[in-house]
């Protein structure tokens, strides 16, 4: 019986957070198949990595050294576990679907002619057969997949789909090894020149109370007057969508999600946002969250506690003057 | 230079999706419809390229007869000539056999670089892209935000990667590069463009045209398999405050007042 493998995503040596809810995820998956959850670890200078892996209830830790793996690039992380799925025959290959795992797990899976479920949310086994829940359409709709035919099975998890603090402990340490695998012979054909961030931000919207945020609803860059004044009325900072700095409506530092920053005001008021996974990553944490959207069936209203659903341009107004009021201004 | 860009036809962002009577896929029946935003994107970035260095862009799509619409918009927007795999033998599959058909279809083109959207607004996978890289045989790069003119047999590009941090690479051509939405501002199309869309080649292509076995494409080639297509159940539902605006906004306020304490 092949075993379960939870890659583990490392960084500066470290594993990455959402590793652990790899760990999380596959240890779920492990209980509903009977089968053994190993790590596997692969890297440059990842030994102390390992052991922090090691920490947590899995069979065995697996480690790829080469220095060929640091820094990242596709080729020799491909060639890498390649190797590894051909030598030891794991069932299933677990990732966090980080951008890095977007960037080589597909090549992985054409490399091994293997079936790849990606952005994976949660996960069941009917009479034996696991069934993977993925959120297609923008997270309009759920979706149950399933492989078919044989061959390794990779599947990406989203983040927050499991929680890292679920990550169960293990009684003692799991037992580290090495997992030979030879790269002499992989051409690494990208090159990584140089590796930075782009702008120092301005507005460290980490710290704000509260946060009005629009997104695509506004419609256009001259239609910002409306939220601007609500969120001068709330003495708050202004942020956006994706989509709003994408269309330079708003300068890039004011951007929440996974490619922006990541808040937990106060209160968070989501104006004009339909709620796309990469927008709720970045803001579920907030204390209160109100989401003003014409749509109903938007999923902002899911991690929303409180929604007016219908047309912002007459709602912001008609709310700004209500906290004016509220204040005494 | 010759660039293919790949291309999807999906559903509207604010569309209305059914569930099909399968219970497998959504109902296109009377759904508006767009170029992926992602492949908007990455046809943009491919027009640029081309406009610079010399050359051009060819689209690839594949899909049924109604994505001809997202064909005619990509060769308004600038493309040279348009690739339509369309057969019954290419529907139904996932990235994997899409990446394989579409492989296909550049093998017999040999261009210098491919571009696709980072991922498709429908299904989503992220994959299609980088799987055909590795069935070419060719490099690629992930969520590119910024192109460079080729130099020596490699490109330069800037990728972006998470918190944002981003990351100059070079890497040689032939190469597979997905783009990220919001790398340059995506083109209109011109009236004339419109207009001269209507002689520009649109070729339609099925499996034996390609060269690639029915048995890797389309439904016969998918490693997954999509068993049910539902409506998510709402885990915490928001409290709707209803009434017209100022109705509602009172309400909002009072709450944020008196329950949530925090204004």
């Amino acid at each position: 019986m092949g075993a379960i493998w939870a890659v583990i995503q490392t960084e500066k040596g470290e594993p990455r957070g959402v590793s652990y809810e790899t760990i999380a995820g596959g240890q779920k998956l492990a209980a509903a198949l009977g089968k053994p959850l190993e790590a596997l670890v692969l890297g440059a200078g990842v030994a102390g990595a390992a052991e922090k892996v090691a920490a947590r209830k899995v069979e065995r830790v697996r480690v790829i050294e080469d220095p060929k793996l640091d820094p990242y690039t596709p080729d020799p992380y491909t060639a890498a576990l390649r190797l590894a799925v051909e030598a030891e025959k794991p069932d299933y290959v677990l990732f966090p679907h980080t951008y890095q795992v977007r960037d080589w797990v597909p090549r992985l899976a054409a490399a091994l002619d293997a079936g790849f479920i990606s952005d994976v949310v949660d996960l069941r086994a009917d009479g034996g057969e696991p069934v993977f829940v993925r959120q297609p359409y923008q997270g309009k709709l759920n979706a149950d997949c399933a492989f078919t035919g044989s061959g390794p099975r990779l599947v990406s998890f989203q983040a927050g789909a499991f929680l890292a603090d679920d990550a169960a402990k293990g009684d003692a340490s799991a037992e580290i090894v090495a997992q030979p695998v030879d790269l002499s012979g992989v051409e690494v054909r990208t090159q990584v020149l140089e590796t930075f961030q782009e702008v120092e931000n301005k507005v460290d919207l980490s710290r704000a109370d509260v946060i009005v945020a629009v997104g695509r609803g506004i419609g256009k860059q001259e239609n910002l007057g409306v939220v601007e004044e609500l969120a001068a009325a709330l003495g708050g900072q202004l942020a956006a969508s994706r989509p709003v700095c994408d269309n330079e409506w708003l300068p890039m530092d004011r951007q929440i999600g996974s490619s922006g920053q990541t808040v937990a005001p106060r209160l968070y008021l989501a104006i004009g946002i339909s709620g796309a996974i990469q927008h709720l990553v970045g803001m579920k944490n907030s204390g209160t969250i109100v989401a003003i959207n014409k749509d109903a069936n938007a999923p902002i209203f899911s991690v929303a506690d409180y929604g007016i659903v219908g047309d912002l341009f007459e709602i912001v107004p008609a709310l700004t003057a209500k906290v004016k009021e509220a204040r005494g201004a | 230079m010759k660039i293919v860009v790949c291309i999807k036809q999906v559903p509207e962002r604010d569309a209305r999706l059914r569930i099909a009577s399968d219970g497998k896929s959504v109902d296109t029946a009377g759904v508006a419809t767009e170029i992926n935003e992602s492949d908007q994107y990455a046809l943009e970035a491919g027009l640029r390229v081309a406009e610079k260095v010399g050359g051009e862009v060819v689209a690839l799509l594949l899909g049924p007869d109604a994505a001809e619409e997202a064909i005619r918009r990509a060769l308004a927007m600038g493309a040279a000539r348009a690739i339509h795999l369309n057969d019954a033998g290419f529907q139904g599959g996932d990235a994997s056999s899409a990446a394989k058909a579409l492989a296909a279809a550049v093998r017999q083109e040999s261009p210098d670089l491919v571009l696709t959207g980072l991922q498709s607004d429908d299904a989503g996978w992220s994959q299609t892209g980088v799987i055909l890289a590795q069935l070419l045989g060719w490099p690629s790069a992930t969520l590119i935000m910024e192109i460079e003119q080729p130099e020596d047999g490699r490109i330069k590009v800037k990728r972006e990667l998470e918190a944002g941090w981003f990351q100059w690479i070079t890497l040689p051509l032939p190469a597979v590069l997905t783009i990220q939405s919001g790398i340059y501002p995506v083109r209109y199309a011109t009236l004339k463009g419109i207009m001269g869309a209507k002689k520009k080649e649109m070729k339609k292509m099925g499996p034996a045209d390609v060269g690639v076995d029915g048995g890797q494409v389309g439904a016969a080639g998918r490693k997954v398999e999509l068993k049910r297509l539902y409506v998510p159940e709402k885990t915490a539902e928001a409290e709707i405050l209803e009434g017209d605006a100022a109705t509602a906004a009172a309400s909002l306020v009072d709450r944020l007042q008196k329950e949530a304490k925090v204004l």
